[in-house]
């Protein structure tokens, strides 16, 4: 073999990095074993055949004999590699219709939704939030908030007594009462807790429910101020649309008192059986807080005033979900509770 | 409370609609549960003359009649024996429906086609047929609706009244409330047959006299007012017809004439009344408090116990009368009784209350009396009540009414400031106008001082102060007339109470793990030896608070498997009791259960995943106790939770189910939550060096835990010790212990370690894992 014989397969098979390059997977196979094949490649022959050449050429031609065969080399591993990711990409092994590997969801439950989206719509009107304990004492649960225990509006509250004078809440208006006791106004205070009324479980009523009570108290806080506020709640928590009524009520520690209604989310407004066709849905009572409160929890009810609220978070999810009976809140079903994903 | 809206819309001479009547009544403070159309049932029924009767020529109890509807004369069969030609009946068209679903179709009857059906009485569902079809006055106009031509139209409104507003309670109250708003007078509606009692009662402090008859008020605080009337020569007996019926459509059982009567009176004008038979009384009645001891067989013939905080009517001997609550049957009117005496009092609300509460019972009396009836307007209701009965049962007063009497009432005067209205509801009214409000709800104003006086009525005992005036102008003005305007407000001064950030932290972890929020009732069955017990609970299944929530979770987990879910993850934060010498001790405690698969099952398993185990239970309970602060300790099988005092508040482990073979186990902790100081985390520099890693498999003796080795690793491993972590356990038979694998990474914040430097460090552990807890290398 002459120097220029070498040179010129070297050349040749510097052009083969080409056909390397865009060769299908066989044609690749076939391409190893004609340039590096163990017998008849062309390569290797070539190296093989150094000796041939005289000792100066013969280092000259073998450097670059070698270079090419590396670059050779890593051509086809690149190219297989080509091959095989294009393979796992959109070859025939895989069906992405397979369902995913996926995780367990938790969510919390709907009422907790319900009572958080309460807190937090109270907050931007500057609300925050606080809790007080289950068990108290008639004194705070009556007594302070204008409830004599010896009138009619006492039995409004069914109670579960633990001893004399020691009961379970059956609202959370005594944390009303602590909390004016602890601080002075500007009191806005968003309630939610467990109350209690001695009713038995049936698809309406539970003996333990969720309670969010609400207390706004300063100077300057009017009727006018008291249904923008509670009209700002029920259109942000329902929709912009709501229509919102307020009634004349009863409750010892609001003068005036309301109720709440608000036009059925479900059939707004047109009649359904959830609101007895009536168009509405009765979901709070509120007022302006009793100057007897006032003077019972020591705030001077010739200078403040305020309005308190009070809901059943319970029923509100209810009304929003369709969930026909209150037992279905308590049974802790995961066939249920999986349904409220957020 | 039934309201009948005829009755109402007679009182106030307009014709209302009852939809309208039930809005401005709710719009007042006195929704109505519901509205109940009277006789719409019968609105295909018209008035019919029959021009000609003839025999059926095949039956002879049957008479084929031609039948004037107004429009048309139509051939109808009839069975009546009384139809009689000249005559209008009730008749019911081809088509319409009687009640009980009766469809009237066009059919033959003994080979003679009818048309439609001329009905009884008892066909259209109001009350038992004298003889045959209902036979109509001739004024009833032929055609015209059959409800609207005898007066049967009504609606009634079964309103929900507030304890404040007793004066709702009765016709003349809701009329009177109504007229405010309509500003229109309202007139008792006049009795058929009635002669005005002219008779005056006379008056007197302790004792009076009526009809042969002593009445002693020895109880004037249960009784401040007793009034009484005689009526001899009356005959016991049914009622008239509009009597019974205006009874009736509100759903009052007539009874008899002198029973109606009184009823009447109450649903009319609010005044209990009871009727004696004053045969019976011996000459004396006395108002007395009970002795204690004493019994009372009452109408409803149940024996009553009496205490001696109770306010009883008696004769010479014995009670004769709960007062306010309910007659006794030893002075119960008969059929046989002529004279009664006829009782309309005043009854503390306060001992009403008491003495229905000792004696369970509660009557439409007791309701009334102890939310508070009109003292003023009580010699009008007797004297109406005496008209009344001797309108329905005739008779006559023996003598004038007595009226024991001793503190008549002082009327109540309120002050009201104006600027206090428009401090209180954000918009101001001139005084004329609040005058005129108050004029129209009863209240008698006189402006004194720039302020108003204002004089309350009798039936309003709910007004006693300043606010309770600016309500009823709110609610005259109507609340929905306020404008709606927000202020600004000031932030307030109490702070958000971190303990809920707390709760929806562990929310917001566990439900990220999968699990799904549960609620459980706190009241349960015994939880143990410190539960706290409920006076009087509904059940002995809820008769205590719950001394924790895992119990309940646990309970839930059966009920899933009840339904055939083996894969539960649930957990509950909320209050738990326990029972102390003063209040109960009230806790937050939170807990978790998980059973079933630790994820949901895959294609790429073959369908088979793990189902949750110990080391899951300790992650989440790591979980937990990262949010609530703790440490974790072993107690036999189970995790301990330890404060920083070394005090137990928590504990997890596998939990005893009621469990279904196929069932899987149910891992389970409880972690009471306090709020753990926590401050913000401080950097520490990022690691530039690279790290040198070796494995240790170590024979750990019986008696030795990983945590005394992992312990001694640190120790003796030094400062390049950056993590230790377990990453295998193997037992065999052949081992003197268990074999347990360490991986040890090292790293050198300041150089880049050698072999050597590692391997030195690793020598030094060994050595001294081996001095120190006999532990070897495997």
């Amino acid at each position: 073999m002459s120097n220029e014989t070498a040179r010129g397969r070297l050349a040749e098979l510097e052009n083969t990095l080409e056909t390397i390059a865009t060769a299908s997977p066989s044609g690749l196979a076939e391409l190893r074993n004609e340039i590096l094949g163990r017998k008849a490649g062309k390569l290797t022959h070539l190296l093989r055949s150094l000796g041939e050449l005289p000792p100066e050429e013969r280092r000259e031609i073998g450097a670059a004999a070698n270079i090419l065969k590396g670059r050779i080399e890593a051509a086809i591993e690149k190219r297989t590699a080509e091959c095989e990711s294009a393979d796992s990409a959109v070859g025939q092994s895989e069906d992405l219709a397979m369902p995913a590997r996926t995780l367990w969801r938790g969510n919390r439950h709907p009422v907790t939704v319900v009572v958080d989206e309460i807190c937090e719509i109270f907050k931007e009107l500057g609300f925050t939030r606080v809790v007080g304990p289950e068990v108290e004492t008639d004194e705070y649960n009556f007594t302070k908030l204008n409830i004599p225990l010896d009138h009619p509006a006492a039995d409004m509250h069914d109670t579960f007594y633990l001893s004399p004078g020691v009961l379970l809440r059956t609202h959370t208006s005594p944390m009303q009462a602590h909390t004016m006791e602890k601080y002075q106004p500007p009191i806005r205070i968003v309630v939610p807790g467990q109350v209690y009324r001695r009713d038995p479980f049936d698809p309406s009523h539970s003996p333990v429910f969720e309670q969010i009570e609400g207390l706004a108290v300063d100077e300057g806080i009017t009727f006018v101020d008291f249904k923008a506020g509670i009209d700002y709640f029920v259109k942000a928590f329902f929709s912009k649309d709501t229509k919102v009524r307020f009634r004349p009520s009863f409750f010892p520690f609001t003068e005036p008192s309301a109720e709440i209604d608000v036009g059925c989310p479900l059939c707004k407004g047109s009649g359904c059986s959830t609101c007895k066709h009536t168009g509405f849905m009765e979901i709070m009572g509120a007022g302006m807080v009793h100057p007897t409160v006032f003077d019972r929890c020591g705030v001077d009810s010739e200078k403040y005033t305020g309005y308190a609220y009070g809901m059943g978070p319970h029923r509100i999810t209810m009304i929003r979900h369709g969930i026909p009976d209150i037992r279905l809140l308590y049974e802790n079903d995961m066939r249920f509770l999986g349904q409220f994903v957020e | 409370m039934n309201i009948s809206v005829k009755w109402i819309s007679q009182m106030l001479g307009q014709s209302l609609d009852a939809r309208d009547t039930a809005h401005r009544l709710a719009m007042l403070g006195a929704p109505a549960d519901s509205i109940d159309p009277v006789g719409a049932d019968l609105d295909d029924i018209i008035v019919a003359e029959v021009e000609l009767v003839e025999r059926h020529p095949d039956a002879d109890r049957l008479s084929l009649c031609k039948v004037n509807t107004g429009t048309e004369v139509l051939d109808v069969v009839c069975g009546a024996p009384n139809v009689t030609a000249g005559c209008r009946y009730p008749y019911a068209p081809v088509g319409s429906v009687l009640p009980g679903n009766f469809k009237i179709k066009r059919r033959k009857i003994r080979g003679v086609e009818s048309l439609g059906m001329l009905c009884s009485a008892s066909e259209l569902g109001l009350g038992a047929d004298s003889d045959g079809i209902l036979e109509l006055e001739p004024s009833c106009e032929v055609g015209s609706r059959f409800t609207d031509a005898v007066g049967l139209a009504d609606a009634i409104l079964d309103l929900d009244i507030t304890p404040d507003r007793p004066d709702l309670l009765c016709h003349k109250g809701v009329a009177r409330e109504l007229g405010a708003v309509l500003e229109a007078p309202f007139k008792l509606l006049p009795i058929p047959g009635a002669v005005a009692s002219t008779t005056t009662p006379v008056r007197s402090e302790m004792e009076g006299s009526v009809g042969g008859v002593t009445v002693t008020l020895e109880d004037s605080e249960g009784c401040p007012r007793y009034m009484a009337a005689a009526i001899e020569g009356i005959k016991v007996g049914p009622s008239p017809e509009w009597l019974q019926q205006r009874l009736s459509a509100i759903g009052a059982r007539p009874i008899n004439n002198v029973v109606d009567a009184t009823n009447y009176i109450l649903f009319e004008l609010n005044q209990p009344m009871h009727a004696f038979d004053l045969d019976k009384l011996g000459g004396q009645v006395r108002i007395r408090k009970a002795n204690q001891g004493e019994k009372i067989v009452t109408l409803d013939d149940q024996e009553r116990d009496l205490n001696e905080g109770m306010t009883m009517i008696c004769d010479a001997e014995n009670a004769v009368a709960v007062a306010g609550v309910m007659g006794g049957a030893n002075s119960e009117i008969s059929n046989e009784t002529t004279s009664v005496l006829l009782e309309c009092a005043y009854f503390d609300p306060r001992t009403t209350r008491a003495t229905r509460n000792a004696l369970k019972m509660s009557t439409d009396a007791s309701y009334r009396f102890e939310r508070g009836i009109d003292i003023d307007a009580m010699s009008d209701a007797l004297r109406r009540a005496v008209s009344l009965i001797i309108a329905v049962a005739g008779g006559r007063e023996l003598s004038k009414p007595v009226d024991v009497y001793p503190r008549p009432r002082q009327p109540v005067t309120i002050f009201l400031r104006p600027e206090r209205i428009e401090k209180l509801l954000g918009v101001s009214f001139p005084l004329d106008e609040v005058s005129r409000m108050l004029t129209r709800l009863g209240f008698v104003v006189a402006p004194k001082d720039g302020r108003l006086a204002a004089q309350v009525p009798g039936w309003r005992p709910d007004v006693t102060i300043e606010v309770d005036l600016i309500e009823e102008i709110a609610r005259l003005h109507g609340y929905d007339e306020f404008p709606t305007q927000m202020i600004p407000f000031r932030p307030s001064s109490v702070p958000n109470d971190p303990i809920e950030g707390l709760k929806a932290k562990l929310r917001s972890v566990f439900t990220a793990a999968g699990l799904h929020e549960a609620r459980s009732l706190s009241l349960g069955p015994s939880g143990g030896e410190n539960a706290q017990p409920v006076l009087h609970p509904l059940s002995s299944e809820e008769a205590f608070l719950r001394t924790a929530i895992l119990p309940g979770l646990v309970r839930s987990v059966e009920h899933n498997w009840a339904v055939r879910e083996r894969d539960v993850r649930l957990f509950e934060v909320g209050a738990v009791f326990e029972k102390t010498d003063g209040m109960p001790r009230e806790t937050l405690s939170f807990a978790a259960v998980v059973t079933g698969r630790s994820n949901p099952e895959h294609w790429s398993n073959g369908g088979k995943g793990g189902d949750y185990d110990l080391w899951d239970l300790k992650a989440l309970l790591q979980n937990a106790v990262e949010v609530v602060g703790g440490r974790l300790d072993q107690d036999g099988n189970d995790w301990v939770v330890l404060n920083k005092d070394g005090e137990k508040i928590g504990r997890a482990g596998i939990q005893n189910a009621d469990a279904p073979a196929w069932a899987a186990p149910v891992f389970g902790f409880e972690v009471e939550v306090t709020l753990k100081r926590s401050g913000h985390v401080a950097y520490s520099a990022v690691p530039r060096n690279p790290p040198l890693e070796r494995d240790l498999a170590l024979i750990l003796p019986d008696g030795v835990s990983v945590s005394q080795v992992e312990e001694e690793i640190r120790k003796s491993t030094g400062s390049l010790l950056e993590s230790v972590v377990i990453f295998d356990e193997y037992r065999a038979d052949d081992l003197a212990g268990r074999s347990v694998a360490w991986r040890i990474v090292l790293r050198s914040p300041k150089k880049t370690l050698r072999d050597k430097d590692a391997d030195q460090a690793v020598q030094r552990t060994v050595n001294s894992l081996r001095d120190r807890l006999g532990v070897e290398l495997r």
